[in-house]
């Protein structure tokens, strides 16, 4: 049986070679730094997530209507006549905020070890790329349950466009289709969601798989393995992506998995966090719910938004300003103009450096959750203005210093000098 | 090949080609993006209305539907019109400086006729729509003169929409284009017929 199954893949062997050659160029024979540690899951995982996505995706168009009279009421369908359909309902929920989780944690991993640094800028570059699309695909699929907050949410974030000197309001009434979020809208950010944005997303991860497969994977300690190779050409402290990190990455997909299913059955909103509390209530064009916060994901921006006070009688600096902090990553492997690249053999501005900014995003993060007026207001000696506004505009400043202030810091920083191996 | 000779004719060709096709794809691009522009139907839906004002008292505010938005139309009476004078100081933009109005609307009523006030019911500020507190003191404070007030985000507005100071709004409610067809009917949407 076995010799039969042998000559079948024999046969398409030499009728379509490419198969094994791009098998073995991207796995079995794809060698990756034997150091990986714990951060080098997330990308995996990234791709685990996508599917997941996809899969639970095409399940729900089955059963959901585009439709702002039908909309709501076919999610509700979803989730109470649909055999499984909560499941996978909850699935593509929590799986949004998860591919948010992975991919923050993902980027995290190239700051702390340098893998934006040359030569691997394009594969950056790529990333951030796709982080982008995945925020259009998080916005446009936002609006589909037709609640509460997808109608409000989507209402100021088209407005924020309008905001944009000259052709805003244009820009903003072409987006939609029409005066208000409308049916129109709501249709065609279906089109987006499930076709448009995903097959974009397909292909900047191939094209990030490509860049980085070209120029070999960085490691902990930011060393080029492929300066050190053996007689048979391999680098000596490479190993075969298969199956030695194919295995690897499934212990940490068991882990990812089991940590996914316990939010799944046992916190799918996450408090509010992954499934905001007003989007239970349908989508009423003449009622503004009293408090609109976005989901987790976007709240670091959203404070940014809201801390730049209006000029000129415009928030176009404020939408300026949130645009340019997500803008801004593209230009990090040429901000940073360390010797090095691992943060293991920095100095000691980076690493505080990236420290504050860690802090700053993080609490970005949280106050865009709350509403401005969480901390009270301050004494007269600031004018009596809301703590939070203060503080928001605080880690908003630390949050642009960390990447204009980049190439003199890192510049200046006194690193180590680097192995010529890499360490376990 | 920076040996060989090129042909200048066939490179002329090839890049008059490309240039050909190019802007063939860019032509057969407008009527994708087109598609995206309101629909006839949705304009339809978002065509000037006609407004009854007949059966509206002094002080009563109406309410209509223009494009989805609630759109006002506050009758006021003298004492309201007098609220609006004295309080410029404590206004963002009490000389409407912001084209927030057609031009025949930048007066100090921010309208067409005194007596009329004529404005889209949606804060500035984020899109919702605020409440009328039309009478002057009350639960508002000792110092309100009457007004509107967002309960969102606690945006002020006087009874010409003009945004108080201090409001998270940065502008003041919008005037939408209108036009009396007669006495009693007003148009919304349009400064006039055909235009």
């Amino acid at each position: 049986m076995s010799s039969r199954l042998m000559a079948l893949w024999d046969w398409f062997d030499a009728r379509m070679p490419s198969v094994r050659e791009q098998w073995n160029q991207h796995a079995a024979q794809y060698y990756a730094p034997k150091n990986f540690n714990f951060w080098y899951y997330f990308g995996s995982l990234a791709m685990l997530v996508l599917v997941i996505q996809i899969a639970s995706g095409i399940v729900l168009t089955m059963h959901y209507k585009a439709d702002a009279n039908l909309a709501f009421g076919s999610v509700e369908y979803i989730m109470r006549d649909v055999p499984g359909g909560w499941i996978i309902r909850y699935i593509h929920s929590t799986g949004g905020s998860a591919f948010f989780a992975v991919v923050y944690l993902h980027m995290f991993r190239a700051m702390l070890y340098g893998s934006h640094k040359k030569p691997r800028e394009l594969v950056w570059v790529f990333g951030v790329l796709i982080y982008l699309c995945l925020m259009a695909e998080a916005f446009f699929g936002y609006l589909l349950p037709w609640g509460q907050m997808s109608y409000w949410g989507a209402q100021v974030i088209v407005n924020l466009f309008s905001s944009i000197p000259f052709i805003g309001p244009d820009l903003s009434l072409w987006i939609r289709g029409d005066y208000v979020v409308s049916d129109a809208t709501l249709n065609r950010f279906f089109a987006f969601h499930v076709i448009a944005i995903p097959l974009v997303l397909l292909g900047l991860v191939a094209v990030h798989l490509l860049a980085l497969h070209d120029v070999g994977s960085n490691n902990p300690d930011g060393i080029e393995i492929k300066k050190t190779k053996g007689p048979d050409g391999h680098p000596l402290d490479g190993i075969p992506f298969h199956p030695y990190y194919t295995v690897k990455d499934i212990v940490g997909v068991v882990v990812f998995l089991g940590i996914f299913s316990a939010v799944l059955f046992f916190v799918p909103g996450m408090g509010g966090y992954f499934l905001e509390y007003n989007n239970f209530i349908p989508a009423d064009p003449l009622k503004t719910p009293a408090h609109i916060a976005p989901l987790w994901y976007f709240t670091p921006f959203y404070s940014i938004l809201r801390a730049v006070p209006p000029l000129f009688n415009s928030v176009f600096p404020g939408v300026a300003m949130m645009g340019l902090s997500t803008l801004i990553l593209f230009f990090l492997p040429w901000l940073d103009r360390a010797p090095v690249k691992s943060i293991r053999y920095r100095g000691v501005y980076y690493k505080t450096a990236l420290s504050v900014f860690i802090v700053a995003f993080l609490f970005l993060g949280y106050l865009g959750t709350e509403p401005t007026n969480v901390w009270g207001q301050s004494g007269a000696w600031l004018g009596k203005a809301e703590r939070a506004t203060v503080a928001a505009r605080v880690f908003t400043v630390i949050y642009f210093l960390f990447f204009l202030l980049m190439p003199w810091y890192t510049a200046a920083d006194k690193c180590k000098p680097e192995p010529e191996r890499v360490t376990m | 090949m920076s040996e060989q000779k090129i042909d200048k004719k066939r490179r002329n060709l090839v890049v008059a080609t490309c240039a050909a096709g190019g802007v063939a794809s860019a032509a057969a691009a407008v009527p994708f993006v087109a598609s995206m522009w309101p629909s006839e139907r949705a304009k339809a839906a978002g065509a000037p209305i006609e407004a009854d004002i007949s059966k509206l008292q002094p002080g009563e505010l109406g309410i209509y539907e223009w494009r989805g938005k609630p759109v006002w139309v506050l009758r006021r009476t003298k004492e309201m019109l007098d609220s609006l004078k004295g309080i410029e100081d404590k206004l963002s933009d009490p000389e409407s400086d912001v084209p927030e109005q057609p031009v025949y609307a930048k007066n100090d009523t921010r309208s067409i006729k005194p007596e009329y006030a004529v404005l889209v019911g949606i804060c500035t500020h984020l899109g919702c729509s605020p409440t009328a507190k039309p009478e002057p003191k009350g639960e508002m404070g000792a110092d309100w003169v009457g007004g509107f007030y967002c309960p969102c985000h606690g945006s002020k507005f006087d009874l010409a929409g003009r945004v108080f100071k201090g409001a998270p709004a940065p502008v003041n409610l919008e005037v939408p284009p209108y036009a009396f067809l007669s006495d009693t009917t007003i148009l919304i949407g349009e400064d006039k017929k055909g235009a």
